[in-house]
C-alpha cells in the first residue's frame, strides 16, 4: 500500500481537538496518524507548509439534480464542483425527478457517484412517498439502500401528524429528519423576504414567521417523540433563538446555516437579479447578525451550502418566474473565511468543526475525522490564495452564483478521497512529489 | 435641458427632484397647447410598446405621444400564453430590438422586468408599469395634474386611498411627491397598507373619514383584483362602505379637494359615479396630461441617447 506524507501543515481536526503543525500520514485508503511515524517510508510527499490540513469537508445540503434534471447538474458535475471547493462528501437532497423515495433510487445515486469517482455522495431519502407529504416513504428500505437522513427538502412536511410519525419512525434507525421549515400558507406567492425592501419593490414577501412557526413545531415534535431533528438553512433571528432554547431544554435539535444567509441581505434584491432569490430568502442585517451569533455560540452546528443549481435559461428570467436557489460548493471556503475567520467570529477549528465532524455526526457517517484508522478524506487549504470568482470556470453545470466577479481568498489546493488525490489547484499544477500517486 | 441625462426611465425612486421638475416643466409646455403644431423631434425613431399585461389607456397614451413627436410606433402585446410557449421575455425583447427599436416601452407583471431589459438591451427602456413596483409616467401625470390644478406641490397634503400594497401607482406617487415636498398619507385596510411603507416617508391611516378634512388631494387607487391573494378584505360591499368616495364622505373634505383616480376605476367600489363625474374630479385632465408627460419623457430620453 502506498504511503503518503503530508508534510509540515497546520493539521486541524476538531474531532480530536487537534491544531498543530505536524505531518499527516496516510497509508492506502486510511489515516495512519500524525507526527513522525517510526517505521513508514513515504512513497510520496506533499509539502503543506503554510497550509491547513483538515478532514475532508462535508457539505450535508446539496442538490445534485440527477435523476431528472441533468440540464442543471449531474452527480458527476456536482461532485466535481464539490472537489473544487474542497468538499469530499456531500449529502444530496431527494427532490429529484423522480424523488429519492425508494431503496433503488438511493442505490442508483450511490452507483452514479462511484462511476463518477469524485466526491462521496450520501443520499438523503424522502420522508414521504414522492415528497407529496401524504404517507411515509419506505424509510427502512431507503436506509438499506444507503440513505443517511430523511427530508422532503424543497418543501416542508406540511402535516404535523406525518412529521411526528417520521420522527418516531426514524428513531428505529437513529436517523435525523432534516426540516425545511416553511409554512406554505404564509409564503404562498412570495418572492423575497417580507419587509421594507419587498414593500418598496412591490415584490410579494415571505415573512420570517413562516419559517419560525415551523421550526417551533418541529422542535416540539422532536421533544414529543424523542426523535432527532436538524433544521436546514436557518435564515431568521427568531429561528436561531428557537434552536438555542430547544438545545437548552435538552431536545435533540441541530441547526444549519448557509453562507448566503450570513453574508447577504434582502437589499441585494434591489438589483432584481434572480441570483439573489432562494428559499428561505435573504433576510435582514439583524438576521445575519443573529446567524453569526448562533454560529459563534454553537447554536448552529453545521455550515452547508444548499447548493441549488439551475441552468441559466431557467434562472435568468423574471424574478417571480425564476426558480429558487444558488450554487455554493465552489465558493464555500472563501466566503466562510471572509465572513467568519477574518472578522474573528470563528476560529479555524470552529469553522472546520462545522464543516466536518458536526455534519458527520448529524448524518451518522464515519467521516469528518483524521483519527488513526479513519477513511483518508483530507482537504488541504491555502487560506491566503487569492482568486476571482468566475462561474464560467466552475465545475458545476450551472452559473447561478451570487458572488460572481468578487476577488476572494482561500482555496482548497489538494483534495484527497480515500487516500487518492482527486483534485489539485491550480488546475494542471505539476504534482511535485505527489504526482506519483 | 438642464437636469437630464438618463437613457432609461425605470422609476421615480431613481430620479432627483430637479430631474422630476425637468420632466414636469417640459410636459407642462405640451399640456398648454394640446393641439399645437407637430414637433417631430423623434422623426425617424422607432418606439416599440411591449406589453406583457393588458392596458388600454397607457398604451394608447404612449402611442399618441410618440406619434405627436413624429416617431414610428410598433405595438406588441404578448398574451400570457406566449410565456408558456417557452420563449423568454428577454428573447422576445431582443427580437423586437433587432427590428430597429430606439425606445421600448414595457409593461410586465413582475417588478424589475424593465431593469432587466435595460441591462440586456442597447435601446432605451421606459417602464410603463412593473408589477406592484413603479409606474413612473402615471406618477408624473398625477403630479402634473396636481401642480396644474393647485399651482404647487410643496406643502400639500395628499391622501392615497385603497390598495397600496399592490399598487405601482402608489409607489411612484410616493417617490415623486415626497421629493417635491408634499405630505403623504396612505389610507386603507391594514391588509392592503403594509406597515413598512413608513420607511418611504409616508403616514399610515386606516380611517378615511379621519384624514379627509386634512387632505388637499385624494388619489383613489383601484383594487388590484388581479394581483391579490383572496381574503384581504371581507367583501366589496364592506370595502366600499369603509373606503369608497361618495357624496356623504365628500362633505367632510376641504371645499377645494382635488380628486384623482389613475383608472381604470371600479365604479361603485372606489368611487360612486356622481363623485367620479363631479366637480372635484380631475380624472379626464389626468388622461390628457398623460399624453403630455409621455411626450416629455420620450423626448428627454431620445435626446439623452443622442448626446
Amino acid at each position: 500500500m502506498n504511503v503518503l506524507r503530508i508534510g509540515n501543515g497546520r493539521v486541524i481536526d476538531p474531532s480530536q481537538q487537534m491544531d498543530q503543525i505536524t505531518d499527516l500520514w496516510i497509508r492506502g485508503a486510511r489515516i495512519v496518524g500524525v507526527g513522525p511515524p517510526p517505521r513508514l517510508r513515504p512513497d510520496a510527499v506533499i509539502d503543506a507548509t503554510g497550509q491547513i490540513v483538515c478532514p475532508g469537508l462535508i457539505d450535508m445540503h446539496v442538490h445534485l439534480r440527477e435523476p431528472g434534471r441533468e440540464e442543471d447538474e449531474t452527480i458527476a458535475t456536482g461532485t466535481a464542483a464539490a472537489l473544487a471547493g474542497g468538499v469530499t462528501s456531500v449529502a444530496c437532497m431527494p427532490n429529484t425527478e423522480p424523488a429519492l423515495d425508494s431503496q433503488a433510487a438511493a442505490e442508483f445515486v450511490i452507483l452514479q457517484a462511484k462511476r463518477a469517482g469524485k466526491a462521496n455522495v450520501f443520499p438523503v431519502g424522502a420522508v414521504t412517498k414522492g415528497r407529496l407529504g401524504q404517507e411515509l416513504a419506505e424509510i427502512g428500505g431507503l436506509v438499506q439502500g444507503g440513505a443517511v437522513a430523511f427530508s422532503d427538502d424543497g418543501s416542508p412536511v406540511a402535516s404535523a401528524e406525518i412529521m411526528r410519525r417520521a420522527l418516531e419512525y426514524c428513531r428505529m434507525f437513529d436517523k435525523a429528519v432534516l426540516s425545511h421549515a416553511e409554512d406554505l400558507d404564509l409564503t404562498r406567492g412570495g418572492v423575497m423576504n417580507e419587509g421594507v425592501v419587498s414593500t418598496q419593490l412591490g415584490l410579494r414577501g415571505l415573512p420570517a414567521l413562516a419559517e419560525e412557526v415551523m421550526i417551533y413545531r418541529d422542535i416540539e415534535l422532536a421533544r414529543l417523540t424523542g426523535g432527532r431533528v436538524h433544521i436546514l438553512h436557518v435564515s431568521t433571528a427568531g429561528g436561531v433563538e428557537l434552536i438555542r432554547r430547544g438545545k437548552e431544554r435538552g431536545i435533540r435539535v441541530t441547526g444549519e446555516a448557509c453562507p448566503h444567509h450570513f453574508t447577504l441581505t434582502d437589499e441585494c434584491l434591489r438589483t432584481f437579479d434572480s441570483n439573489f432569490k432562494m428559499a428561505p430568502p435573504l433576510r435582514t442585517q439583524h438576521d445575519v447578525a443573529a446567524i453569526l451569533a448562533g454560529l459563534k455560540d454553537g447554536t448552529l452546528d453545521v455550515i452547508a451550502t444548499d447548493h441549488a443549481p439551475h441552468a441559466p435559461e431557467k434562472k435568468m428570467r423574471e424574478l417571480d418566474l425564476a426558480p429558487n436557489g444558488v450554487i455554493g460548493l465552489e465558493t464555500l471556503l472563501p466566503i466562510c473565511i471572509r465572513a467568519l475567520i477574518e472578522p474573528g467570529i470563528l476560529t479555524w477549528s470552529q469553522l472546520i468543526e462545522k464543516l466536518t465532524i458536526n455534519p458527520a455526526r448529524v448524518l451518522g457517517i464515519d467521516r469528518g475525522t483524521l483519527r488513526p484508522g479513519a477513511i483518508a478524506d483530507v482537504t488541504i487549504i491555502d487560506p491566503r490564495a487569492a482568486w476571482t470568482v468566475d462561474p464560467e470556470k466552475f465545475e458545476s453545470k450551472s452559473r447561478n452564483c451570487p458572488w460572481a466577479g468578487q476577488t476572494v481568498r482561500g482555496r482548497a489546493t489538494t483534495v484527497i478521497v480515500a487516500g487518492e488525490i482527486r483534485w489539485r489547484w491550480p488546475v494542471g499544477r505539476p504534482g511535485s512529489a505527489g504526482s506519483g500517486l | 435641458m438642464s437636469a437630464w441625462n438618463h437613457r432609461h426611465l425605470l422609476g421615480l425612486e431613481d430620479l432627483s427632484r430637479e430631474e422630476i421638475l425637468t420632466i414636469l416643466d417640459r410636459a407642462d409646455a405640451y399640456a398648454r397647447e394640446p393641439e399645437g403644431p407637430p414637433r417631430p423631434v423623434l422623426k425617424g425613431k422607432v418606439v416599440v410598446q411591449l406589453f406583457f399585461e393588458p392596458s388600454t389607456r397607457t398604451r394608447i397614451s404612449f402611442g399618441r405621444a410618440a406619434r405627436r413627436l413624429g416617431a414610428d410606433t410598433i405595438d406588441f402585446t404578448v398574451s400570457g400564453s406566449s410565456v408558456s410557449k417557452g420563449e423568454s421575455f428577454i428573447d422576445t425583447a431582443r427580437n423586437i430590438e433587432a427590428m430597429g427599436a430606439d425606445l421600448i416601452v414595457v409593461r410586465h407583471s413582475t417588478p424589475g422586468t424593465p431593469h432587466l431589459l435595460a441591462k440586456h438591451l442597447r435601446c432605451g427602456v421606459v417602464n410603463a408599469g412593473d408589477g406592484a413596483h413603479e409606474h413612473p409616467t402615471q406618477g408624473l401625470l398625477d403630479i402634473l395634474t396636481i401642480r396644474r390644478k393647485k399651482g404647487h406641490i410643496e406643502g400639500l397634503t395628499v391622501g392615497l386611498v385603497g390598495d397600496i400594497a399592490h399598487s405601482r401607482v402608489a409607489r411612484s406617487n410616493i417617490h415623486g411627491l415626497r421629493k417635491l415636498g408634499a405630505r403623504l398619507i396612505v389610507c386603507g385596510p391594514p391588509t392592503l397598507v403594509p406597515q413598512y411603507l413608513t420607511t418611504l416617508g409616508v403616514e399610515i391611516a386606516y380611517h378615511l373619514d379621519a384624514i379627509l378634512p386634512q387632505c388637499d388631494v385624494i388619489n383613489v387607487l383601484r383594487i388590484q383584483f388581479e394581483r391579490q391573494r383572496s381574503g384581504l378584505f371581507p367583501s366589496i360591499h364592506e370595502y366600499a362602505h369603509l373606503f369608497g368616495m361618495n357624496r356623504e364622505r365628500l362633505a367632510l373634505a376641504k371645499p377645494d379637494l382635488l380628486l384623482l383616480a389613475p383608472g381604470p376605476i371600479n365604479r361603485g367600489v372606489e368611487l360612486t359615479p356622481e363623485v367620479a363625474d363631479g366637480p372635484h374630479s380631475a380624472i379626464l385632465e389626468q388622461v390628457s396630461n398623460g399624453v403630455a408627460v409621455r411626450m416629455a419623457v420620450l423626448e428627454l430620453l431620445a435626446q439623452a441617447r443622442e448626446a
